[in-house]
């Protein structure tokens, strides 16, 4: 029972980490962004053909994917994204559902369509026997990068100058671009950060979740319910919604394979109904 | 009768291009009998766009999972043949019932909450009856579908035949139908509260309209359209299997209705024709990466602008085409 | 203009007490630490024509919107002819006769005025849920909307979309639809608030038209409309009732003008 709470709750930090990106850029611009599952398949994909067609070390592959796709981010932000911020959410939705099926269509082409496998480092592989729990090495591993990762983002977030104006802009964009903030420089920084973190979690959870065109349709909707439960206006919700739908995830199935995904979606149009601002979103936050 | 009197009457008139297009419809079965197979396939999405219209169009609410409704009454045509009786009508009548209780159950979903909730709920219920239909396959088939589903004759007298004269003819003439009463729908008060609902919904509240109660109320019509027009689905392909509720179901048929446009009823249908066009076009070039192109179009459509495509309605009117919420200061 | 109007507070033959249609009873409304609405305790009187005025950001409209529902009071209570109606929903509060205008027009741009007085006027006869019929259909319906567009000099237009109309016509409009809503008490938030002058008599007119046992309640800040149209006045200041009671006595009130006018006073 342990090991399924580890294993939820690894489950969990690795979708916080695939969803942050979402959630800031949500709170952020205001923009729902369906595609954002591309960016993480696209760090998925980096890392598998770097691993197994180039012979790079998977370690070495991790900065690279979070870089690759922030880079990627960096490009589309400003040029296809930012058009969009002021349309409508109908609007924004086609567009982003567009964007899914173009990177899914493209990678099926481009890669097949076949799941892919990389092959972890023998030090990752295996568990610690610990009494009762079996940690597996690689999730310990994840746990461990993600817990540092939301650590980074949260000292970020509050003690530099960039996270004061990054929550200020999306608190009131407005008046922070009335005050002197670089808005739109924030908005390509944010996007980017949001857009390599989705990429860096693509590429760790490759092993863990599967990795095939498909991805970005499948975990789309984890990852949006990691945000509307979660809320946009902190980390830490987010965080808190992402280990609450991995343990719930891996727990369901685990006790009650015949019905899958059916609790966790479940919960989570219970929880919407009773809380639309999320759980733990502050008063008055979008 | 006075001029005030006319003029309200004059609302519900029916236009030259609805009496066309109706017109064209029909004649379509026969006159282009090779093209059955098609144009049943036409008429099901059209109709299923066309509820999705009375969500999106009429009620205000951008659905993500409107392939629930549509998927739900596949299945219940689909069970009801198999294990209750194959006459073709009932099984509809069945299926709309089931659709329209799933429609008036979810309701409370989308009442409250921002786009993006709503957007998740609806995800999530089609996302939720994807995943009962994987898992119930003692039931549903599983990832198999529901095969082998034989209907009886229509009518008691028309069999379904190989070349899908019958089918085309049948799913026509339900989409007519639906199309029919959609518009008296529309034009009546109830039809026209909501068009008020969705133009200024405060001032709706201070007239004394309840919002949730006629939210709920097209809602539960949508959901028996849409299933109406899986259930032709089924009836007429003979199997329901879980694609009836994927994704891409809910993003096509979003995209036919944003072509076609939302909010005139008949954008459904328009968007219907030419997404199926469209698709029959590209898929004959690259089969498997129909959606790529598909994509690509959203993508244009959207920066480029959604206003700049076909809109029957506003070729013809006479006065500016007003789509303007709520009024604001003064000038 | 409407002088010597009976119906007011004063006029009442015999002595008897003239009954209170609306009524509050220590309205509070917090906003975080914001108090906008300070203990109102307000009596509308039926048939009244009662004037609500203060400086700008006195809470007027605060109070209007705790009247109607759109906002929850954070204590006191509500009560509708004697009926308590704190909690009821704004929908509901409007079906049971108590109706406003906005400040700012609230109508439907993309309806003509025929078509929003007719969905209006059908609310309240009670055939807005009728899926069957055409709008058209009713010939109550028309005959009440003939009626209302007439009254408001809207017929010329009655066919155009809202969006569309001149400022003063929407402003009509605003009026006519709350009219059609068959109400028993009336709040008008700034009726003529926007309208350029030469518009105004037509408002002033049709507000001095309505029927009697209507009870009004009116925000203004033209204080010719005030003097004119209203026969008992409540001034509110800081969200608080700062002074309460008749045209004349108010208009002569010191204490009234400094509030309005500073530290400088007209002689």
């Amino acid at each position: 029972m342990l090991t399924l709470l580890f294993d939820g709750i690894a489950y969990g930090m690795l979708l916080f980490v695939l969803a942050v990106g979402l959630a800031v850029t949500l709170g952020l611009m205001n923009f729902v962004n369906l595609a954002h599952g591309a960016f993480a398949m696209a760090g998925g994909y980096i890392t598998v053909l770097l691993m197994n067609r180039a012979g790079v070390p998977f370690l070495a592959c991790l900065p690279i994917a979070f870089l690759g796709t922030a880079l990627l981010g960096a490009l589309l932000e400003p040029t296809l994204y930012r058009p969009m911020y002021a349309k409508p959410h109908l609007d924004q939705v086609l567009f982003s559902i567009g964007l899914v099926f173009m990177a899914v269509t493209a990678v099926d082409y481009v890669v097949g369509s076949m799941q892919q496998n990389i092959q972890l480092p023998d030090w990752l592989q295996g568990r610690f026997p610990i009494e009762f729990v079996g940690i597996g090495k690689y999730r310990l591993f994840i746990v461990v990068v993600c817990g540092l990762l939301t650590l980074v983002l949260q000292w970020v977030l509050s003690r530099t100058r960039f996270g004061s104006r990054l929550r200020a802009a999306v608190d009131d964009p407005r008046v922070a671009g009335g005050l002197g903030l670089d808005v739109n420089r924030i908005f390509l920084l944010t996007f980017a950060v949001g857009s390599g973190l989705a990429g860096l979690g693509g590429a760790l959870g490759a092993e863990v979740l599967g990795l095939d065109p498909t991805f970005p349709l499948k975990f789309m909707i984890y990852f949006l319910i990691v945000v509307s439960v979660g809320g946009t206006s902190t980390i830490t919700g987010p965080l808190l919604a992402a280990l609450l739908l991995g343990i719930a995830d891996v727990a369901g199935k685990y006790y009650v394979p015949k019905l899958g995904a059916f609790i966790v979606y479940s919960v989570m149009i219970v929880i919407l109904m009773l809380r639309p601002q999320g759980l733990f979103a502050r008063a008055g936050a979008r | 009768m006075s001029a005030v009197a006319a003029s309200l009457r004059a609302g519900a008139r029916w236009r030259w291009w609805e009496l066309a297009l109706l017109v064209v419809l029909v004649l379509s079965w026969f006159v282009l009998p090779s093209q059955s197979l098609l144009l049943n396939e036409i008429a099901i999405l059209a109709l299923f766009a066309v509820s999705l219209d009375l969500v999106l169009g009429y009620a205000g609410v951008v659905s993500l999972g409107h392939a629930a409704f549509f998927g739900f009454g596949a299945y219940a045509a689909a069970l009801f043949a198999k294990d209750a009786m194959p006459d073709p009508l009932v099984g509809l009548a069945f299926a709309i019932a089931v659709s329209a209780a799933l429609g008036g159950a979810t309701s409370v979903l989308i009442l409250r909450g921002t786009d993006l909730t709503r957007l998740m709920v609806t995800l999530g219920v089609a996302s939720i009856l994807y995943e009962l239909a994987n898992k119930l396959d003692w039931l549903t088939g599983g990832a198999d579908g529901l095969q082998g589903v034989v209907m009886g004759p229509l009518l008691g007298r028309f069999e379904f035949d190989i070349a899908g004269r019958t089918a085309c003819a049948y799913s026509l003439a339900v989409l007519i139908v639906a199309v029919l009463i959609a518009r008296r729908v529309v034009h009546s008060p109830f039809g026209v509260s909501l068009k008020a609902l969705r133009d200024n919904r405060l001032r709706a509240t201070s007239v004394g309209l309840s919002v949730n109660a006629r939210l709920a109320a097209v809602y539960t019509i949508a959901g028996a359209f849409g299933g109406a027009a899986g259930a032709l689905l089924a009836q007429t392909t003979g199997f329901a299997s879980l694609d009836v509720f994927d994704f891409h179901r809910s993003a096509d048929v979003l995209l036919m209705l944003v072509i076609g446009g939302t909010g005139y009823l008949y954008g459904g249908i328009f968007g219907a024709i030419a997404f199926k066009l469209l698709q029959d076009l590209i898929s004959a070039w690259t089969p498997q990466y129909w959606h790529f192109w598909l994509g690509l179009f959203l993508v244009v459509l959207v920066l480029v602008g959604r206003d700049r495509l076909i809109r029957p309605d506003r070729w013809w009117r006479g006065r500016p085409a007003a789509s303007t919420p709520s009024l604001g200061a003064p000038p | 203009m409407v002088a010597g109007q009976t119906g007011g507070v004063d006029a009442v033959p015999g002595g008897t007490a003239v009954s209170v249609v609306l009524e509050t009873r220590g309205l509070v409304k917090r906003f975080g630490g914001i108090v906008a609405t300070n203990d109102v305790s307000l009596q509308v009187a039926k048939g009244a024509r009662h004037a609500l005025i203060g400086p700008n950001g006195a809470g007027k409209t605060t109070l209007i919107n705790l009247l109607t529902g759109v906002l929850e009071p954070t204590e006191g209570s509500v009560a509708l002819d004697g009926e308590d109606i704190t909690h009821l929903a704004a929908h509901r509060r409007v079906r049971r006769g108590l109706v406003r205008t906005f400040q700012i027009n609230q109508l439907w741009g993309g309806l003509t005025p025929l078509e929003s007085l007719a969905l209006t006027v059908s609310v309240h006869a009670g055939t807005s849920g009728a899926w069957w019929r055409p709008i058209g259909g009713d010939a109550r319906v028309a005959a009440e909307c003939e009626r209302l567009l007439a009254t408001f000099r809207l017929l010329e237009v009655m066919d155009q979309p809202v969006a569309s109309l001149a400022y003063g016509k929407r402003r009509l409009l605003e009026i006519a639809t709350a009219l059609a809503c068959a109400p028993r008490v009336l709040l008008l938030d700034e009726p003529v608030a926007g309208v350029p002058e030469g518009e105004r008599q037509e408002i002033f007119e049709t507000l001095g038209g309505l029927p009697a046992d209507v009870s009004v309640l009116l925000i203004e800040h033209d204080m010719d409309l005030v003097f004119n149209f209203a026969t008992r006045v409540t001034v509110l200041v800081n969200g608080g009732v700062f002074a309460e009671g008749d045209v004349q006595a108010i208009a002569s009130d010191p204490r009234v003008k400094a509030v309005y006018l500073g530290e400088r006073e007209h002689a």
